[in-house]
């Protein structure tokens, strides 16, 4: 990775950071509704990964927590904030919000909210590829908790079998909601428990963005070749509770002082003022930019939107005028 | 046209469609080299290799799953659950995945899947192979469901139902494969909306779908007999269900009975009776009647299995209780 790649990866990641914040602060003032999860201290995950694959061009699915993989895919920032204020012109059309970002066009393939949900997708999806004869790969993101799900096992097994191109990325956090992972999950380390399928697999520090890309891109070369699944394992952390109904009251304060001294933006920051590619003051006015970006281009789109037509509430629950319906077009 | 069985006309739309577009595939337990359990996919697996003609592990709802994530690129997986009792499995993918994503994903997205699946009670096979689960499918909003009574239903429906954009569940019958029925020798395609009179009178109208479409042909001729001029309709889609046939039928005989092989509870007969409510309650001479099962989780002893299912019988019955005869 050269400074260059390094320096747009820390935008990227300060972007993604104050994003979520600014969600965090919409939601207080009730600009947001429903379930919101969000992404601080985990960004190193996403883009690690998607940036050693080829975002826009590879199928991405994820749970809930899923607004900063959607951008990075290419998911317009503005239409992702306005589907969190559940306007028409959301991605989703407000009609999915914070857990169902969609962006097809950029392959980002969904948010799902069935922890679990998306293996199997995500696999089928690789059946597709395979089926077409294309040169994508299929990536699954989910959390540590999700792997306690049959799917994760049945999904495993077909993926193996049938040597599928599907890359399954666990964002190890240590926490579903409020049970941490020794307490839910008899063998912790989560790589270990794919061996039974005979899928490679790795483990690696999820918030050193220069080791997540380098271990990715293993993956992603090992899957894009047609030798089947892999399973990368990213230790990391989330900042704030689970989400904004969590109290976070089930944490150590010690453990998070220790996590927050790792965190993946700080870390890349530090590297490159370190070597000299930038300085602090650089890094002052890129947050300046990017702050004044979400406030005066992101909020304001969503804020300014109109909100979907109720008469328009009926609108794609099954396909429009399908000629099949009726037996056929003749 | 050519007189052929359930199992053949529906091995008979795979075989074309799978011709006609390498996407569509398919897929379920035993399928391939076993040739179905059912036999709806009987050499298929020779003919178009084991890529598309796919033998799955014992993982319904992740092969279901794995069936909608294909459909996501433009793949058109026909998916066989061997029994809908173990639909129960897969319904979490069906309707939290196929069912939902069009919608929250603002029409982005859609999940065109064939689910088939056959139900309802056969010979002696217990309370976990006897399972009835229609009613569970109709009430969720995304999704088709529709359900053939004869050979040429079934053939057409899923030739229909595999070129439909939406997810499409269609519940056949364990008792009904061995069925046999005249199919059209040019290709045809079954609406998948509406409901189809099957033979029209006068006197009161019975509501049947799938194998009680059967029991109310009985009924009618029997009951013709004795001068009761019965109309019967064919419910042949359950989602979603054809309400202008329903007022139709109703207005003009003003009497109606729904028969189901389910439980009364939460069911097609209270469906349909909610629509004739709502659609034309004043045209009635007398209140509605459903004819359904006991119940009970199936047993397995003979009579008293026999005694928790409705019957041409059954039927007969209910109508001249109806009808004062
Ligand atoms: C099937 C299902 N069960 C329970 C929940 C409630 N739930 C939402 S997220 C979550 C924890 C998931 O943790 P993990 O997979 O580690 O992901 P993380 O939130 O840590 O990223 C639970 C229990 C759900 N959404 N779906
Ligand atoms: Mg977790």
């Amino acid at each position: 990775m050269n400074a260059a790649d390094k320096k747009r990866l820390l935008r990227e990641m300060l972007f993604a950071r104050r994003f979520e914040e600014r969600c965090y602060e919409a939601y207080v003032e009730r600009k947001i509704g429903g379930f919101l999860h969000l992404y601080p201290g985990q960004e190193a995950c996403a883009f690690g990964v998607l940036d050693a694959a080829r975002p826009g061009h590879d199928y991405v699915i994820t749970g809930y927590r899923d607004h900063v993989h959607a951008i990075k895919c290419g998911a317009d920032p503005k239409e992702v904030m306005a589907e969190l204020f559940g306007k028409e012109t959301g991605s989703s059309k407000g009609r999915g919000g914070s857990m169902h970002i969609f962006d097809t066009k950029h392959h980002f393939m969904g948010g799902y909210a069935l922890v679990g949900g998306p293996f199997p997708l995500a696999v089928g999806m690789a059946k597709g590829i395979k089926l077409k004869g294309g040169d994508e790969i299929s990536i699954c993101f989910l959390g540590d908790a999700a792997n306690n799900q049959g799917t994760f096992h049945e999904t495993l097994n077909m993926a193996a079998l049938w040597e599928l191109p599907v890359l399954f990325v666990c964002e190890n956090n240590l926490y579903g909601i409020g049970t941490r992972i020794d307490r839910s999950t008899a063998v912790v380390d989560q790589y270990k428990r794919v061996c039974g399928y005979n899928i490679p697999a790795a483990q690696v520090d999820g918030q050193d963005i220069e080791k997540v890309h380098a271990a990715a891109k293993i993956a992603v070369e090992h899957v894009r070749s047609g030798k089947g699944p892999y399973f990368l394992e990213l230790m990391t952390y989330r900042y704030r509770g689970h989400s904004m109904s969590d109290s976070n009251a089930y944490r150590a304060k010690e453990e998070e002082r220790m996590w927050s001294k790792r965190d993946p933006i700080i870390m890349l920051r530090d590297r490159l003022i370190k070597a000299g590619e930038m300085s602090a003051d650089d890094y002052k006015k890129m947050d300046d930019d990017v702050l004044d970006h979400i406030e005066n281009e992101i909020i304001k789109f969503a804020e300014e939107s109109p909100e979907p037509k109720v008469e328009e509430l009926e609108r794609y629950v099954l396909a429009d005028n399908d000629p099949w319906v009726k037996g056929g077009a003749h | 046209m050519a007189v052929m069985m359930y199992w053949e006309a529906i091995r008979r739309a795979h075989d074309e469609e799978m011709t006609r577009d390498p996407l569509v595939i398919c897929m379920g337990e035993d399928i391939g080299v076993a040739g179905g359990t059912y036999k709806a996919t009987q050499g298929l697996y020779d003919k178009y290799g084991p890529e598309r003609v796919i033998d799955t592990p014992i993982s319904e709802n992740s092969y279901t799953g794995l069936g909608i994530g294909a459909s996501f690129l433009g793949v058109r997986p026909i998916i066989e659950i061997m029994s809908v009792n173990f639909a129960w499995l897969a319904t979490d993918q069906i309707f939290n995945s196929a069912a939902k994503v069009r919608y929250m994903s603002g029409g982005q997205l859609t999940a065109p899947v064939v689910i088939r699946s056959p139900g309802g009670t056969a010979h002696q096979l217990g309370a976990q192979h006897s399972a009835r689960m229609e009613k569970v499918f109709m009430g969720v909003a995304g999704l088709r469901v529709v359900t053939p009574s004869s050979p040429k239903q079934a053939y057409g429906m899923l030739k229909s139902a595999v070129r439909c954009d939406d997810p499409v569940f269609i519940y056949e019958h364990e008792l009904m494969y061995n069925m046999k029925g005249e199919v059209p020798d040019a290709e045809y395609f079954h609406p998948l909306e509406g409901s189809e009179v099957t033979r029209s009178g006068k006197d009161v109208t019975l509501f049947g779908y799938n194998i009680s479409v059967h029991w109310c042909m009985q009924a009618a001729e029997q009951l013709a007999k004795n001068g009761i001029d019965c109309e019967v309709i064919d419910l042949y889609t359950l989602s979603p269900l054809d309400r202008a046939g329903i007022q139709k039928s109703v207005s003009k005989t003003h009497r109606a009975v729904v028969v189901e092989e389910a439980e009364a509870a939460v069911g097609v007969g209270s469906e349909v009776m909610a629509i004739i409510n709502e659609e034309c309650f004043f045209d009635l001479d007398a209140a509605p009647v459903r004819v359904s099962a006991v119940n009970v989780p199936i047993p397995y002893n003979h009579r008293l299995e026999k005694a928790t299912i409705p019957n041409a019988k059954s039927v007969m019955a209910a109508v001249r209780k109806l009808l004062g005869k």
